[in-house]
């Protein structure tokens, strides 16, 4: 049985803890409200990109059609650009994430093809690290605050790679902010190009589509921004998802805290009762023995 | 007069939704202004104004570069940064 004064000290160090867990929720809520914004702000950029592209991608195929819109014609060589946030104390948030990554990874790897990992955040490259270090081809951090700039990088990085002939397909892993409750680990390709299928062509009305410079010069000028843009509405995705994950996270560990702290009250107090109870005994069967 | 449905989107907001009179923007083969019930049309944008007339009002978005789309459900333009600048002017 650990002396009272060992179980004050317990209880005053996880009452330390929950202010800290405590201190962290709230700061995660604040910045939740944000992140939420701006995540919801970025999605209508997104959906048009996507509708354009769709739209472009059934007046051009055949031979000429650029590659990072109908692919290099093999899959043999994968990218896999894996972003996570760069902190952690978040639940299952990056683990959902760097999981759903290693799964992909490793069917490919089963089906004999080549795999390179960019990873996008320090969660990712710190899980990855380990198992596939070696086919790291870059590792950055995703930034306190998801900007175009970072966005732009990652970008940079994948087309460079797409262009030097290192990559067929390329596909990115991230969290969709669904819910401040749910948000699921995803994969979106992104090269070739996911067109969205499920949207209805627009309905012209019997009028041609002009272009202006023509297709191929727009799309030559759309599709790597496209990358970009996907990128970029990942990283608000993840930045929402993240502190809606920690978020939750913290309050359980506030929450567990207090448990811990009313159980551990309560065992102290026993025990501080059945000493005082003993020596009570001792006194009175003292006086009795006179 | 039929109004025409714009919107101007950045990656990081949407700065502008709603129905117009009248939207002028800079192609990269030339200015063009789009009126309701346009043909269907593509462009990509330079860096440039956006003039939005509604009503007397006319509003000026600054924008660097981007894709303009017009289709019969209205005009789309999607910039790579877009930010309104602060005075409005009063046509008549």
């Amino acid at each position: 049985m650990a002396s009272l004064k060992e179980m004050r000290s317990r209880i005053s160090s996880v009452k330390a803890t929950q202010k800290i867990t405590k201190a962290l929720q709230m700061v995660a809520a604040a910045k939740l409200r944000r992140a939420q914004d701006a995540a919801e702000n970025a999605r209508p950029y997104a959906r048009r990109m996507a509708s354009v592209i769709a739209n472009l991608a059934g007046s051009v195929s055949g031979p000429g059609a650029p590659k990072l819109l109908v692919g290099t014609g093999s899959q043999q060589k994968h990218l896999v650009v894996v972003a996570t946030a760069d902190r952690g104390l978040a639940g299952g948030f990056n683990g959902g994430i760097v999981r759903a990554a290693r799964d992909h990874i490793q069917a490919l790897l089963n089906q004999g093809k080549d795999v390179r990992v960019l990873t996008v955040g320090r969660k990712a490259r710190d899980q990855l690290r380990r198992l596939y270090g070696d086919r790291f081809v870059d590792t950055m951090e995703a930034g306190k605050t998801p900007s175009l700039a970072t966005a732009q990088a990652v970008a940079d990085k994948v087309l460079a790679l797409f262009d030097e002939g290192q990559v067929d397909v390329a596909t990115l892993f991230f969290s969709r902010f669904k819910s401040v409750v749910t948000q699921t680990p995803t994969a979106k390709q992104l090269i070739p190009a996911e067109i969205d299928t499920s949207a209805p062509p627009i309905d012209l009305q019997g009028a041609g589509y002009d272009y202006e410079p023509d297709e191929e010069e727009i799309l030559a000028d759309l599709l790597p921004r496209n990358i970009t843009v996907q990128i970029l509405s990942a990283l608000f995705e993840n930045n929402a998802g993240f502190y809606a994950a920690q978020m939750s996270a913290m309050d359980n560990a506030t929450r567990n805290a207090g448990d811990r702290i009313s159980a551990l009250t309560l065992q102290y107090n026993r025990s501080r009762q059945a000493q005082i109870t003993k020596e009570l005994i001792e006194i009175i069967s003292g006086a009795e023995a006179l | 007069m039929a109004r025409l449905h714009f919107s101007l989107v950045s990656p990081e907001r949407e700065l502008f939704s709603g129905e117009v009179d009248q939207v002028d923007a800079p192609g990269t083969e030339g200015d063009f202004g789009v009126l309701a019930g346009h043909a269907p049309f593509m462009t990509t944008l330079k860096p440039g104004f956006v003039f939005v007339y509604d009503q007397s009002v006319k509003r000026a978005f600054e924008i660097q570069g981007g894709f303009a789309d017009v289709t019969p459900a209205g005009l789309t333009i999607l910039a790579e940064h877009a930010e309104e600048t602060p005075e409005r002017v009063a046509t008549h």
